[in-house]
Formats: structure tokens, C-alpha cells, sequence
């Protein structure tokens, strides 16, 4: 479960172009349950969830992960909890360029100094899991959208996270891929995974796999559904 | 072990993003190699050939008393041993022939030398490898040599020298007295000059001034002198090189900068990539720090490796003109190899070192951006 209290985020604080992104949010976010994050653009979506994965620090307020508070762990600490328990899937798939599937996969658990060959396994597992094992060594550039989308899945798996983050998830695709991906979110579910997504496309959530549905408005929850 | 297994997962990472940039990491390699095969081979070069004139030296007498004629080195009369042994504290003065003969076939000067234990008799010689090599004479064959008085005079090769240090001996020819004496006209009472001995180190300034009282035509020159001016020599004609090539080195730094200060955009936005998929900043500047290693050390052997060819098994054929160039003789004079620990790891950490940090330096800054950033 994660637990977010009284959360603000000012971007430039005490400079002319300040801004206040998040503005008090708090929020108790089940788990293996998948909650949509819905709003308008600048709404403050993609800055929540990356407070909520620990990518950045909130201004103020705290936020609990499985009751332990992790606002002020210093860098390392975070990064380590980071790792083990988020998976992200970004809007522009961020895949590394010029390496092959396989490697973009394995690449979040290297630093963990995993040995290499389990850790291949494991890899090659994970694309079998989304059946683009047959890629696993094609040069990411040359994959297609669908292809590059399930890479992105599975990368975003290897860690074995128990909460997958995935900003805009279906921006880049058509509605044949979009299906796909909330299928493939209904599988994650399925298999216990606890699932953000900030998303202002109908087909997301409006989907039957989504728990719940929370309106951000700038910068604050609106309402619940 | 983890910690290993990090390691060797970052090498890997960091071989397969190398090999993405082919083009350029493999110029970079190159122009890297060049730089240090040419540091390194003026290293070994001076190096060894320093340590063969200390082979050339250390059996060498400590003075050599010379006659002085007008200001220039003439014949010195063999009855001066006979005042110079009356010297405390020295042994047995020796009265040296030595000259040098110029072969118009071979276009070269060679050295002439009558030594204490000539092995063979009047009418033999023994030749250096150099000689041997431009002459196309080996042993058994019949040299002519042109006389002072023009006679020819055949002499028979018994001997081609193989010797501790080619540098000295390539040029040289061991010949008995009397024909020494037959081929410069120099008669039975002169010689080039005398060799001096002596036991103690510290009389040498004394002993020095006692010659030159006794004959005030004579100049003494000692062992130490001959030592500083080969260093002086050497030295030098390295420096000429050193001085050459820091241009090359510096065109190297800036290019090693410019390649390392200048992170692309693409691989700034790389680093935000792998931070957001979990990479701390120190992995971050670790792998970058393998990237810097790869690279650098794999250069360094390289030109390492060249270098020791080049210098010890080509002959230093590319410098020739500029660190030679005193005889025609030493085409293909060999060094005996030699690599001083020292030497390598100063320049280990003169190119390794300043390249792998300028790697890291910029990518530290771009790996302590927030992760958050490749989120928008
Ligand atoms: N680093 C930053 N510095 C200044 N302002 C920022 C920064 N990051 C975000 N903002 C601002 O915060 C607000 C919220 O941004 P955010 O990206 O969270 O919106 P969003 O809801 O994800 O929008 P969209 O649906 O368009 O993706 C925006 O007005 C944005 O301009
Ligand atoms: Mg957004």
C-alpha cells in the first residue's frame, strides 16, 4: 500500500517563474489494484507519479511505502527502494537506441550485480512472457510500435517491482496496441501487480480492468469515483 | 560475488555502447595509439640506447691521456708511459691505435682498432655486423684497404663481431698492429693515444693535473666526461622528439576533451534513461569510468606493444634521421630490449589518467540530474 500525505511540489521555488505543480495531495493507493490518474494536460499527472516512484523529492509532505517512510532517505537509499519496488513504462518508451532488446531488458538490473546468466534468463523469460523472444537480439530502432511497446514492459518488469508506473501509456499508439496494452495490464493484475497509470484517453480508463479513477486538477485530487 | 557481477554487467553494457559509435571510438583508438607508440618508442629509444652507452663505458679506462697539437689531437710519442707510470696511484699506462678509415665502396667511415689481445695474426681482421652487412663480406672473404701511400693492401675477414651492444661494434674493425701501422703510416714510437687506470676515484682531479704539468702538450680526458656528453647527446636528440610530439599530444588532450566535455544530447538523455530505470549517479559514473578505462587501456597496450616492436625489433626505422644519423652504418642496428617499470607507468598515468577523468568529469554533471526528467 502507498500512502501519500499532504504532498506539494513548487518547481524554481523563489524564483519569478515559480511554480506550484502539486498542491496537497494525499492519497491512500491500494494494492493490486490499478488506479488511473485522470486530468487535463498540466494538471500535475506526470509530476505526482513520478513523486509517488521516487524519482523526485515532494517540496513537503510524506510519503509511506508498506508503512515505511521514504521522503527523506538520502539518494542511495531511495534508488534502492526505487528499483526493487517500481517498474515504469514512459510515454516515449525510452528504450536505448543502438543496443538489442535483450540488453534494454536486462539493463535496470545491472547495477544490482545480478550474475549475467540467470539475470539473461530471466530477460529472455520476460519477453517470452509478451512473445517477442524471437527479437530479443534486434536492435531496438528496428522493432515496431507494438514490439517496442512490450520491450518497454518488459524492461520495466525485470526487477520484479511490485508497483508498475506507466505515464501515458497508450499516447503513442493506435487503438489495436492500446488494447493490447490494457490486456496486458489485466495479466499483470492478475499476477498481483499494484498498477499507476496517468492517462487522458477514454479506452484506458474507461477499461473494466481499472479499480479506480482519481481526477487531478491543478495540482489537487477533484473527486472520487 | 555481486560485487564482481556488477562489474563485469557494466563492462558489458559499456563494450556493446562502444561498439554503437564504431566510427568514432575506433578513430579515437587510433589517433590514442599513435600518440602513445610514438611517447613510448622515444622512451625505449633513449632509454636503451642510454644503457648501451653505459655497456660501452663500463669497461672503459678512467682517463685518456691525449697529445695536443695546434689545438687539435695528434699523435702522442709512446715514450710519454714512461714519465706518466712514475705517478702514484695509477696502473700501467696503455698506448691505444685506433682511427678511422673511409671506405669509398661503402661510402662510410669505419672505426679501426689495434686491440691488447688481438686473436689473430698480421694480415687478419675481425669486422663489425654493420660492416659485414654493407660490404656483403663475411668470414673467409679478403678486404682491400688503401694505404696512406696509396699501396693496397688485402686484408683477410677471420671474424665477423657479434657483440653485447651493436651500437659501437657495427662500424668496427679489429686489426693487427703492424698493418695498422702499415695502412696510416704511423710509425713504431707514436700511438692515439694513452690509457690511464685508476684505483682511486677521488685522485683522479690530482692525477689529472700531475699529467698535464709533466706534459704540458697533453690533454686528459676522464670517463666521466665521455659519460655526460653521451647523456648530453642523447638527451638531446630526445628532446628534439619530446618537443615534436607534445604538439601531437596536445592536439590529443584537445580532442580527448572535446570528445569527453561534449556530451551529445543523446547521451545526456541516455543517462537520464538508465537514472530512471533505477541507475544510481555512481553507477552511472562507474560505467562511464569503464568507458574512459576501455578505451584508454586499450590504446595504451597497444602503442606499448608497437612501440616495443618498433624500437627493438624494426630498429626504430621511423626516427632514424632524427635520432641517429652519425653513421650509414647502423641501418638495422638492434637494441637489446629493455623497459624500465618506471618509464611506463609515468606515461601510463601521463594518457590513461587525464583521459579517463575527462570522461567522467562531464558525465558526473549529466548523471546528477533528477530521473524524472526523460519523464516529460
Ligand atoms: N521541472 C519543471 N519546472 C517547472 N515547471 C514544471 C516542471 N515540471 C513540470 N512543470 C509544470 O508543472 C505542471 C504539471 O506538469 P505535469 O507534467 O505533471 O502535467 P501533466 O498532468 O502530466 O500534463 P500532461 O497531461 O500534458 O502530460 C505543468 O504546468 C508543467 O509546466
Ligand atoms: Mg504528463
Amino acid at each position: 500500500m502507498i500512502e501519500l500525505i499532504n504532498i506539494k511540489k513548487t518547481f524554481n521555488a523563489g524564483r519569478p517563474n515559480e511554480f506550484s505543480a502539486i498542491n496537497g495531495v494525499s492519497l491512500s493507493i491500494e494494492a493490486n489494484k490499478v488506479t488511473v490518474f485522470k486530468g487535463p494536460s498540466g494538471s500535475g499527472k506526470t509530476t505526482l507519479l513520478s513523486i509517488i516512484g521516487c524519482m523526485t523529492r515532494p517540496t513537503s509532505g510524506r510519503i509511506m511505502l508498506a508503512d515505511r517512510e521514504v521522503t527523506s532517505l538520502p539518494e542511495r537509499f531511495l534508488t534502492g527502494i526505487r528499483r526493487k519496488t517500481f517498474g515504469f513504462i514512459f510515454q516515449q518508451f525510452n528504450l536505448i537506441k543502438g543496443i538489442t532488446a535483450l540488453e534494454n531488458v536486462m539493463l535496470p538490473a545491472y547495477p544490482m550485480g545480478e550474475a549475467y546468466y540467470p539475470l539473461k534468463k530471466r530477460a529472455l523469460e520476460t519477453l517470452d512472457m509478451f512473445n517477442i523472444s524471437n527479437k530479443a537480439l534486434s536492435k531496438v530502432e528496428w522493432l515496431s510500435g507494438g514490439e517496442t511497446q512490450r520491450i518497454a514492459i518488459a524492461r520495466a518488469l525485470i526487477n520484479i517491482p511490485s508497483v508498475i508506473i506507466a505515464d501515458e501509456p497508450t499516447a503513442h499508439l493506435d487503438t489495436k496496441l492500446s488494447h493490447e496494452f490494457m490486456d496486458i495490464i489485466s495479466m499483470l493484475k492478475g499476477e498481483g501487480k499494484t498498477i499507476l497509470i496517468a492517462s487522458h484517453d477514454p479506452l484506458v480508463y474507461e477499461s473494466d480492468v481499472v479499480d479506480r479513477i482519481i481526477n487531478i486538477r491543478d495540482g489537487m485530487v477533484a473527486e472520487w469515483v | 560475488m555481486s560485487y564482481i557481477d556488477k562489474h563485469r554487467n557494466l563492462i558489458d553494457f559499456t563494450l556493446s555502447s562502444l561498439l554503437r559509435r564504431k566510427g568514432k571510438n575506433i578513430a579515437l583508438i587510433l589517433v590514442y595509439t599513435l600518440v602513445v607508440f610514438i611517447l613510448s618508442s622515444v622512451m625505449f629509444f633513449t632509454h636503451a640506447i642510454k644503457k648501451e652507452a653505459s655497456i660501452i663505458l663500463k669497461d672503459a679506462p678512467e682517463m685518456v691521456v691525449q697529445r695536443v697539437v695546434a689545438g687539435r689531437h695528434d699523435l702522442i710519442p709512446i715514450r710519454y708511459i714512461e714519465k706518466i707510470k712514475g705517478i702514484r696511484g695509477i696502473g700501467l699506462p696503455n698506448a691505444r691505435l685506433w682511427g678511422y678509415y673511409f671506405d669509398p665502396i661503402a661510402g662510410a667511415n669505419y672505426t679501426l682498432i689495434v686491440p691488447d689481445d688481438f686473436q689473430y695474426g698480421q694480415g687478419d681482421i675481425a669486422i663489425g655486423k654493420g660492416i659485414s652487412r654493407s660490404r656483403l663480406a663475411y668470414e673467409g672473404d679478403i678486404m682491400p684497404f688503401m694505404a696512406y701511400d696509396g699501396a693496397l693492401i688485402n686484408l683477410r675477414i677471420r671474424n665477423v663481431l657479434s657483440p653485447e651492444s651493436e651500437l659501437v661494434s657495427s662500424d668496427l674493425i679489429l686489426i693487427s698492429e703492424n698493418d695498422f701501422r702499415r695502412i696510416f703510416g704511423i710509425s713504431k714510437e707514436y700511438a692515439t693515444d694513452l690509457t690511464v687506470k685508476v684505483r682511486n676515484q677521488r685522485e683522479i682531479n690530482t692525477i689529472v693535473r700531475k699529467i698535464t704539468e709533466i706534459y704540458p702538450d697533453t690533454r686528459v680526458i676522464t670517463k666521466n666526461e665521455i659519460l655526460r656528453t653521451y647523456d648530453a647527446v642523447f638527451n638531446w636528440r630526445g628532446g628534439i622528439v619530446i618537443v615534436i610530439m607534445s604538439g601531437a599530444v596536445m592536439a590529443f588532450i584537445v580532442f580527448a576533451w572535446d570528445k569527453a566535455s561534449g556530451l551529445s544530447a543523446e547521451e545526456k538523455k541516455e543517462i537520464g534513461i538508465l537514472k530512471a530505470i533505477g541507475w544510481e549517479t555512481s553507477d552511472v559514473i562507474l560505467m562511464k569510468f569503464w568507458e574512459g578505462a576501455v578505451v584508454s587501456v586499450t590504446s595504451f597496450i597497444a602503442g606499448i606493444i608497437l612501440a616495443y616492436f618498433h624500437v627493438f625489433f624494426a630498429s626504430s626505422s621511423l626516427f632514424e634521421p632524427v635520432l641517429k644519423g652519425w653513421s650509414v652504418l647502423y641501418p638495422e642496428f638492434k637494441l637489446t630490449p629493455f623497459i624500465d617499470p618506471y618509464q611506463v607507468s609515468t606515461l601510463f598515468f601521463l594518457t590513461v589518467v587525464p583521459y579517463t577523468v575527462a570522461t567522467i568529469i562531464p558525465s558526473w554533471r549529466a548523471a546528477t540530474i533528477d530521473p524524472d526528467s526523460v519523464m516529460r
